[in-house]
Parts: structure tokens; C-alpha cells; sequence
């Protein structure tokens, strides 16, 4: 995985809340047997009209030219639902490496954290507060120090996140190299199980 | 120290922790699916490994499979490559396959409990996240993602941080025309659909111990539609009674040292929770949704809540694009409103008791010509058994169309879809847009409620049609 610690972007806000991840991939683009290309699929039948790529939806955020950047800042319970991993593949294909929100489904934020892509916990007020800011506003969010900043006034908030979990993101390991360190430790767990 | 069911088991399989980070959880046993394990298995070769206990996986295809025709080739190519795909990889690993020519081939968490595969007081994941159903065993179970997926192949175990933990009390006497999907509706509308975010969540009390082992598991697999990270219920004798004899539970000797360590599987008595519910019986009344999340619910005779009801900005915009996608009308009564198409099935609602009890309200009527009804055992063996039983005669002659086992029209991934506009009675567990097809409107709801809709075409108060007959479940 790459290594990451601040992210500077501007980015896309999307104020729905219980965001479920029907929505940020729809059942009928999980039929792939490989990770690559959902991105195109992100929010699927929220971009388009009858599903018809020609028409995309003026409306939506993701269809606006102006709203750009790697960081998408959505309403509450971001991520609830279905536990498929394609909604943090398609977030992450179509290029946003920070999810913003005041609240994130279990199963998603351990999904998003897989992939790289770092679930910022806000409070309500902060995230009220980034709504207001408009598209040509940038964010910080920086690893190391767990802050996320407005940059146009400097305003900061702590975020949470596991410190061994941190320290894969900044180090680009995975669960997989530490499991499979482990596998001694396993390996005698199960003899004496 | 006072321990929880939670804490027991969790301690029990805790290989090591990591200081200030997750531990690393021992999981019994991973069911897999086609849809979210083929790149865990590229994942693993990519590294050069092989599926490290695959005697500890067991695997079927649900989520992409036809419901009719299950003995012809697949139609659509890439649901026909899945499933390809699976059984070519659990070959490849030693994994046992239960695939679509298998007796033993159905909805995945339909099949874990009825194989007793699923046992008290095991750790038990799936890339799925109604995994919690398992919960209903006494098991810690989870849905997990793909890389958790490949973790698992990989080590067999997960890195996992201690949930909280909630306990839902639910007590007193349930009402007429009350089964366990009101019950999980009820508390979802209640609590919100990520009230339990961060929490597993054991349900306890009078009412959860007279239900049967297929109505706790309705119980179990809606617990993540409240966020929650899994549900638990203790194993009593009714776990017992319903494990014993099944394919892959313990026999003799072991039965009887198996039963002596699952005994020990209950909440101290003075053990503690970061969150306590306390839930009337007598409050629940047959539940329906009418938004676009699972708790967006209400009593079937109740009305819609009025916008300018909700102090919230966020959960005001939130009803007011979910009525605007549902067609439907703050402050307006659900009751009478037509429904296009019924579906009963789903890993909530489509094992052999959901199907009699709807047999029992249907029988010897037809359905309302102005709908379609769909009818989908969860696994070949509750096809089997609707035919031993007679049911098929029932539903065939009320009108129905009972299709093969699968996940159907609960989450329009395979052909089963419900037309953009058109309204289905659900006893599926998700009402999100879309969930049933691009458009559909779905209106969640018990499997008695799904049959009163069958009937009538409209969305009915079930109670209306039972008169003296008491259709409930899990009386022992």
C-alpha cells in the first residue's frame, strides 16, 4: 500500500446523510472477479438518468465541474448497509483518498482503512461548518498530528484513529504482512485451542 | 470480573494483542460467497500463499445465481464467470463447495445454521455483512470486506478492535399478529439505522427466549441495519434442540462435552454494558417501512411523520428525499396503498417457518390479481422441505411463483428485479433505493404482513384477515 500522511485538496460535498453503499455501488456492478475500474460506477444511479451514461444528472456534485479534489465530506452514518469492499474500491478508483463525515458504518471504515483511504471523523458542527465553505475551498488532513483543517480560516479539529492502524497508512504495511508475521503465535494458539 | 457472552467468547479467541491496537481474533469458521471472495483468492496468490485452514471454509453461491432454471447454464456472462470462479478457486484450495447442483447450495446464512455448521460459542465471518444472523447461535459474528476476506485465507484470523457492547431487553407479551421482524423493525425505528454503530449487541428478555431458533435468527441478521457490528443470543435449550442431529453438529461423546462448554455461554448476571435497552413487547405492533433506510419504519396502521415534525435538518432533508423517491406522502397512512409485487425470501425471511407461517395465512385463498408474488425458499434444503410439507400446493394454487434458492430479488444483482416505480412488500432487510432494482420502491415487513399484501394487493393490517386464527411463531 502507499504510504500516506497529508493530504491538501479541495472537495466534494455531498450533504445526505446514511449514505448506505447501495448507493456508492449499486449490486449490479459487483460482478467483477478483479479490484479495478468502479470508480466509473461511483454513485452510479445518482450520476445518471436511467442509468444512461450520456445523461448525467446536472445536479449531483460529482457532475459539476467546479467540485473537484481527493476529499469527499458527506452526511452522517457514511458507508451503512452492505459490507462490500467495492464501495471503498470505487471511491478510491475514482481518486478521493478521505472520506469526511460526522459518523461512519463499522464495516466500512475497516474497508476504507484497507484500502488507504482515511475516515475522518468530525463533529456535527465541524462538518456543518465545511458545508459552508464552496468549491474552491481546500482541506488538510494530516496523518501524523489526526487534525483536519479549513485552510481559509485555519479552523482545526483532532480526529480519531487507532494508532496501530495509523501507523500501517504512514508506513503503507497492511494487515496481511502483520497476520502473517504472527503465524507462530497462531500456529501454537490452535495447539493449545 | 463479571464477563458478557461477548467477552467470553471474544476472550476464548483472542491469540495475542497488539498494545494501543487491535488483537488478533481466531476465526472458527468463513463462509464465502462468489461475489465478495475472488479477490481475496487472487489477493493470497499474489503472495505467494495458499488458503491456510480451508477445512475451516465452507463455500456457496447465493447472491448471482437465477432462481429458475438452476439446472441450465447461467445466462448473464459475468455472473456466470463468479460463480465459475468460486468453484474453481475452492478446488484449487480444498475448500467444500456447495454449488448450485449441491443439495446443500443456498442463501449463506441460511445454510451455516441448518447444516449445524453454525455452532454456540464460535467466531464466525463471511464477506457479508448479514453474517450476524450466526449471532442467534451465541456466536460472534460478523460481516467483513474482501481484504478481511483474504486475511482470513491467509492467517485465519482478523485484526479487530473490541467492539462496545449493548444489550436489548425485550420483555412482556408480544401482540396478536407480532413475529420477530416487527420486533427487529421496531427497534431499528427506534434506536435509527446507525444507532448501534460501533456496538455488538446482545438481545436478551423474556420474548427473545420464547422465540424459536429461526425467529431469533430474523432477529440477528437485521442487527447490522442498525449499525451494530454483530447481535448475540445466548444458547438455551431451544439452541439446543433445533443444533441436535444436524448434518455437522457434534455427535455422542463430543455432543455431550460440546453441550457441558456451550452452558457455560450467557452474560454474568452482574456483567456490565456500555448501553442498556429496555423494550415493552406490548408497544410493538406489525411493523412496515415506508423510507429509504431500515429505520424508517412505523406500525402498519400508524402515519407517516410529518417533515415539520422533525427538529433535525439533516433527518428532515433525509425524509423528504426519501418520501420524494418513495412517492409517498408525510403524514399519509401506508394502509391501502396498492403494491405491485410481493416478495418473500431473503437470508431475513425464507427459512421453512417464515414459508409456513405464510402458508397458514394464505391457504385456500388466491393472491390479488393486481400483483406478482414471488416465493424463495433459502436453500435446497427449505425447498425440499416446502414440498414434503405441501406448501408448494398452497402457494401454487394462491398464485405465487416459487422460484429456487438464492438472495433473489433482495438486492437486484441476478435477474429478480422490481420495475423503477412499482411498490414491493419486502421481507428482505434493505428498503434502500434501488436495493431491489434501480427505482423500486420497498416496503419492508414480516413475512404475515408480505402474505396480507399477497391477498389484497394493498398494503394490509394482517390482524384484519387472522380474526380467531393466532398465527405466531416459536411457540415450542
Amino acid at each position: 500500500m502507499e504510504k500516506i500522511n497529508i493530504i491538501h485538496s479541495t472537495f466534494c460535498p455531498l450533504q445526505i446523510e446514511n449514505i448506505d453503499t447501495d448507493q456508492i455501488i449499486p449490486a449490479r456492478f459487483l460482478k467483477a472477479t478483479t479490484k479495478d475500474g468502479f470508480g466509473k460506477n461511483l454513485f452510479r444511479d445518482w450520476r445518471y438518468e436511467n442509468d444512461d451514461e450520456t445523461k448525467p444528472k446536472a445536479g449531483f456534485i460529482l457532475n459539476q465541474p467546479q467540485y473537484q479534489g481527493q476529499i469527499l465530506v458527506a452526511g452522517k452514518n457514511f458507508g451503512c448497509g452492505s459490507s462490500r469492499e467495492h464501495a471503498a474500491w470505487s471511491l478510491l478508483d475514482f481518486g478521493f483518498k478521505v472520506i469526511v463525515s460526522s459518523h461512519f458504518a463499522d464495516i466500512f471504515k475497516s474497508n476504507a482503512l484497507n484500502n488507504g483511504v482515511i475516515p475522518v471523523q468530525v463533529s456535527e458542527p465541524f462538518l456543518k461548518k465545511i458545508f459552508q465553505f464552496s468549491h474552491d475551498a481546500t482541506l488538510t488532513i494530516n496523518l501524523r498530528e489526526q487534525t483536519i483543517t479549513i485552510d481559509a480560516t485555519g479552523e482545526y479539529e483532532l480526529f480519531d484513529i487507532n494508532n496501530y492502524k495509523k501507523n500501517c497508512l504512514l508506513n503503507g504495511y497492511d494487515d496481511i504482512d502483520y497476520l502473517i508475521s504472527v503465524k507462530d503465535e497462531i500456529e501454537a494458539f490452535e495447539n493449545r485451542y | 470480573m463479571a464477563s458478557t457472552l461477548f467477552d467470553k467468547i471474544w476472550n476464548k479467541h483472542a491469540v495475542k494483542s497488539i498494545p494501543q491496537g487491535p488483537s488478533v481474533l481466531y476465526i472458527d469458521k468463513h463462509f464465502i460467497h462468489e461475489v465478495t471472495s475472488p479477490q481475496a483468492f487472487s489477493g493470497i496468490e499474489k503472495r505467494g500463499l495458499k488458503v491456510f485452514r480451508p477445512k475451516q471454509v465452507v463455500a456457496t453461491v447465493d447472491h448471482n445465481v437465477p432462481t429458475i432454471d438452476q439446472h441450465l447454464p447461467i445466462k448473464e456472462k459475468l455472473s456466470r464467470v463468479q460463480v465459475q470462479t468460486i468453484k474453481e478457486n475452492c478446488v484449487k484450495h480444498g475448500i467444500e463447495f456447495y454449488g448450485l447442483d449441491h443439495p446443500y447450495q443456498g442463501i449463506v446464512h441460511i445454510i451455516g445454521p441448518e447444516l449445524g455448521i453454525t455452532q454456540p460459542g464460535m467466531t464466525i465471518v463471511c464477506g457479508d455483512s448479514h453474517t450476524s444472523t450466526h449471532g442467534a447461535f451465541g456466536t460472534i459474528a460478523f460481516g467483513i470486506g474482501t481484504s478481511e476476506v483474504e486475511m482470513v485465507f491467509a492467517s485465519q484470523c482478523l485484526l479487530q478492535i473490541k467492539p462496545k457492547q449493548m444489550r436489548i431487553n425485550i420483555n412482556g407479551t408480544l401482540n396478536r399478529g407480532v413475529v420477530s421482524k416487527d420486533i427487529i423493525l421496531y427497534i431499528i425505528s427506534k434506536i435509527t439505522s446507525g444507532g448501534a454503530t460501533g456496538h455488538f449487541v446482545e438481545f436478551a428478555g423474556s420474548v427473545i427466549r420464547n422465540l424459536s431458533m429461526e425467529a431469533r435468527m430474523t432477529i440477528c441478521n437485521m442487527s447490522i441495519e442498525m449499525g451494530a457490528k454483530g447481535g448475540m443470543i445466548a444458547p438455551d435449550k431451544t439452541t439446543l434442540d433445533y443444533l441436535e442431529g444436524r448434518e455437522f453438529a457434534p455427535k455422542g461423546e463430543e455432543w455431550k462435552k460440546k453441550v457441558q462448554e456451550w452452558k457455560q455461554l450467557k452474560s454474568d448476571e452482574d456483567a456490565v454494558f456500555d448501553k442498556e435497552l429496555n423494550i415493552d413487547a406490548a408497544d410493538i405492533q406489525p411493523m412496515i417501512t415506508y423510507g429509504t433506510n431500515p429505520g424508517l419504519g412505523i406500525a402498519i396502521d400508524a402515519m407517516i411523520p410529518r417533515t415539520e415534525a422533525i427538529a433535525d435538518e439533516g433527518e428532515r432533508r433525509n425524509l423528504v428525499k426519501a418520501l420524494e423517491y418513495m412517492g409517498l406522502n408525510a403524514g399519509q397512512r401506508l394502509l391501502g396503498t396498492p403494491v405491485q409485487h410481493v416478495f418473500i425470501g431473503s437470508c431475513t425471511n425464507s427459512r421453512i417457518e417464515d414459508l409456513r407461517m405464510v402458508a397458514n395465512v394464505i391457504k385456500g385463498k388466491k393472491k390479488s390479481d393486481n400483483v406478482h408474488v414471488m416465493i424463495v425458499p433459502g436453500s435446497q434444503q427449505v425447498a425440499k422441505q416446502v414440498y414434503a410439507e405441501g406448501l408448494d400446493k398452497i402457494f401454487t394454487e394462491a398464485g405465487f411463483e416459487i422460484r429456487q434458492p438464492g438472495c433473489s430479488a433482495c438486492l437486484g444483482m441476478n435477474e429478480d428485479k422490481i420495475p423503477a416505480g412499482e411498490y414491493c412488500v419486502s421481507t428482505s432487510n434493505r428498503n434502500f433505493e434501488g436495493r431491489q432494482g434501480a427505482g423500486a420502491r420497498t416496503l419492508l415487513a414480516s413475512p404475515l404482513t408480505a402474505a396480507a399484501a399477497a391477498l389484497t394487493g394493498v398494503v394490509t393490517d394482517v390482524r384484519e384477515l387472522m380474526r380467531s386464527v393466532i398465527y405466531g411463531e416459536g411457540e415450542e
